[in-house]
């Protein structure tokens, strides 16, 4: 079995790829350490998945 | 307006040509300033939240540098320093460079108000507002002052650096805002003296022809007295110090001396040494806005030792 040659479009294009490839990957390698950050650090964050916020709990022996 | 058929495609565009659609050297510029005003805010910065943030606040001034690339297609064409743009040069359409600024501007101000603070994307998003709508669209062709208020673009990036740390605004940020703005007149007017560029072919009204040489150097005098006090001031705030009013006071005797003797000089003199002080103070002005940040990061590095600030 042989391969296809590449399309002449493919080798016309390669430099805009493979800088937007590195690109996104940069993107989302990013946004992964600024979720490792914030969850580590405990900044305010909430998952709204159908549990009682815990702000929006009366709490007892308190006034408010 | 730029005119999406107008300019004939040559050859397929590269990773680059979309590159310098961001204008990358203005760039840096934002980078440097917005680093200089997150670094000295009183309040400490996560490493990874800084980075993240100074690259969103730069790829929020590159995409403000697309869209003006966009609109401005049709002079950029005409003039001799932008004709190799991407746009005029036929690499990338016009259209491209609209949608790769619109993407950009949207993408940098939601990862900004994820990554720092609601504030701070906020002022970013009405960086790019200004630059691309307020002095690419409203000014740049009407008046001769658009460099003047189209300063104020160029003038936020520290604002939001600082907005990124604090989540607000303060005198000290207003004043590295300060700072950029009335440096950008002299900077740039002493630019215009000697380059003498094809603004008029154009159809952008710039001092020097609309008001004629001698004002321009009248005007460069101005700003440059109107800024002395805004950096001795910064330098008197909580940013400042010793060593930065020091810096502060030499930057400023030196760049208003310069400003003094391009306003003693006219045409004649000017052209006898082939505009070499006004070539010279454009040099200076360059350095005068580096160092001047340079100084409010160290004064930052000697107030951490206990031995720098007020």
């Amino acid at each position: 079995m042989s391969f296809r040659p590449d399309h002449e479009l493919h080798r016309r294009r390669f430099s805009r790829n493979v800088g937007l490839g590195v690109c996104l990957a940069g993107f989302v390698g990013l946004v992964f350490a600024l979720t490792v950050v914030k969850v580590t650090r405990g900044d305010p964050m909430q998952a709204f998945d159908h549990v009682a916020r815990p702000e929006m709990i009366e709490q007892k022996g308190t006034d408010q | 307006m730029s005119d999406v058929h107008s300019y004939q495609p040559t050859g397929e565009a590269q990773f680059g040509d979309y590159v310098a659609l961001l204008k990358p050297r203005v760039m840096s510029l934002v980078v440097f300033t917005a680093l200089v005003g997150l670094l000295v805010a009183p309040v400490p910065v996560h490493p990874v939240i800084g980075f993240a943030s100074i690259l969103f606040i730069a790829l929020g001034a590159g995409a403000s540098g697309a869209l003006n690339m966009w609109w401005d297609a049709d002079i950029d064409a005409v003039m001799k320093r932008t004709k190799s743009r991407p746009v005029p040069a036929g690499k990338v359409e016009a259209g491209e460079a609209l949608a790769v600024g619109l993407a950009l501007s949207g993408i940098a101000v939601v990862m900004l108000a994820l990554a720092a603070n609601l504030f701070a994307a906020g002022l970013l998003a009405f960086t790019i507002f200004f630059y691309a709508v307020v002095y690419s669209m409203w000014l740049k062709r009407a008046t001769p002052q658009n460099i003047v208020i189209g300063g104020a673009a160029g003038a936020f990036p520290p604002m939001i650096g600082w907005a990124v740390a604090t989540g607000g605004v303060s005198i000290e940020s207003a004043l590295m805002f300060g700072l950029i703005f009335m440096w950008t007149p002299p900077h740039f007017w002493a630019l215009a003296l000697f380059m003498k560029e094809d603004y008029s072919n154009a159809g952008v009204p710039m001092l020097t022809v609309t008001h004629g040489r001698k004002e321009t150097r009248r005007q460069i005098l101005i700003y440059t007295v109107l800024l002395a006090p805004v950096a001795i001031w910064a330098a008197c705030t909580s940013i400042g110090g010793p060593f930065t009013l020091a810096a502060a006071l030499v930057l400023n005797a030196v760049f208003l001396k310069g400003a003094w003797d391009i306003y003693r000089r006219d045409e004649t003199m000017a052209e006898a040494d082939k505009y070499a002080v006004e070539k010279k103070v454009f040099k200076f002005s360059l350095a005068y806005l580096f160092l001047h940040f340079t100084a409010f990061l160290v004064e930052a590095a000697l107030k951490a030792q206990g031995i720098g600030g007020w």
